[in-house]
């Protein structure tokens, strides 16, 4: 499966500085199209799970747990990530890909991910949840 | 030899590919990660790859079964290969390059970034080694990526986690996430870009 998503997100360009920017600038329906298919297709994917009582390979149920619905971590952890995005380029997906796809420079990209995962790890409990 | 048909399903797959077809292709993906069990979500493997390094050590967060999730680093591991086979093998007929809009390419000309015949690199210059040890490398490629590490694990989830899989399930949670993401993005490109790369 990772190798799919990686030849899917580097042949769609989704990978790429310049998309994210164009992304964020709303000058093209591209990477909108991306998220907005994956989406639609994916309510389908998910209703027909739910509808059909689908069992995964482990024998159980495929469940989808609710997520935590207090607000603050997602807003302000989501604009920190935004920003991250937009800066960088890259999300952790195509991190991993332009690694790859021979951007040795990535190590970096994601030690520094990790240094910040790692932060937040340890400042957690002082942050608004 | 190689059959023919094969040769051009590889010329076919080369071309850039449209975004209905990325999009459901990436859905495919996630329903496979479920009916397998798993979850589609890309930084949970940035906790995971902290974790196997020790840092549960220093923080409860990082105290958990991370070997059960070894499933994602191979996910992981995979989107490298893929990266490396799209890349090699499956280059399209222009190369390697970004086909963004020309409203977008005028706006970054703007900004002092040039490009021979008007051609977007898919991949920025300023993606090097060398623009590494200059302070914008820097910003970008260190502040950048410690940014995305931690708030997508402070929101609990990335593009995939929560714009994809989140939305898809109808999670309330991945919509503020995703409100998020843009608050924090369209911050970045309007405020701070004029102000990084215009300097």
């Amino acid at each position: 499966m990772g190798i799919l998503f990686g030849i899917t997100l580097f042949k769609a360009e989704a990978v790429s500085w310049f998309r994210i920017y164009e992304m964020f600038r709303f000058d093209s329906f591209h990477m909108y199209g991306i998220i907005f298919s994956a989406i639609a297709l994916g309510l389908v994917v998910v209703q027909f799970i739910k509808w059909r009582h689908l069992r995964s390979t482990e024998g159980q149920e495929i469940h989808f747990q609710p997520k935590d619905k207090r607000w603050p971590r997602y807003i302000i952890g989501g604009s920190i990530f935004g920003m991250g995005w937009a800066l960088a380029g890259v999300c952790p997906g195509p991190m991993f890909i332009l690694l790859g796809s021979g951007y040795t420079v990535f190590v970096v990209f994601l030690l520094a991910a990790m240094t910040g995962t790692f932060l937040y790890g340890v400042l957690r409990k002082r942050l608004p949840h | 030899m190689v059959p023919e048909f094969l040769l051009q399903l590889k010329d076919l797959i080369s071309q850039p590919w449209p975004w209905y077809v990325a999009g459901p292709m990436i859905a495919l993906i996630m329903f496979v990660l479920l009916f397998f069990g798993k979850e589609f979500g890309m930084s949970a493997n940035l906790r995971v790859m902290c974790a196997a390094d020790g840092a549960g050590d220093m923080a409860d967060f990082f105290k958990f079964d991370w070997q059960s999730q070894g499933w994602n680093l191979l996910v992981a591991l995979g989107a490298v290969f893929g990266g490396y086979l799209a890349a090699t093998y499956l280059s399209g007929p222009d190369g390697n390059v970004a086909h963004i809009s020309a409203a977008t390419v005028a706006s970054l000309e703007e900004m002092g970034f040039s490009f021979e015949n008007g051609e977007v690199p898919l991949v920025p210059e300023f993606y090097s080694w060398e623009y590494l040890f200059t302070w914008r490398g820097l910003l970008i490629i260190v502040g950048g990526g410690f940014l995305v590490g931690f708030g997508a694990r402070y929101a609990g989830g990335c593009t995939s986690g929560h714009a994809i899989s989140g939305i898809s399930a109808l999670q309330l949670a991945s919509v503020y996430a995703v409100i998020g993401f843009f608050a924090g993005g369209l911050f970045m490109t309007y405020v701070l870009f004029p102000l990084i790369f215009n300097a």
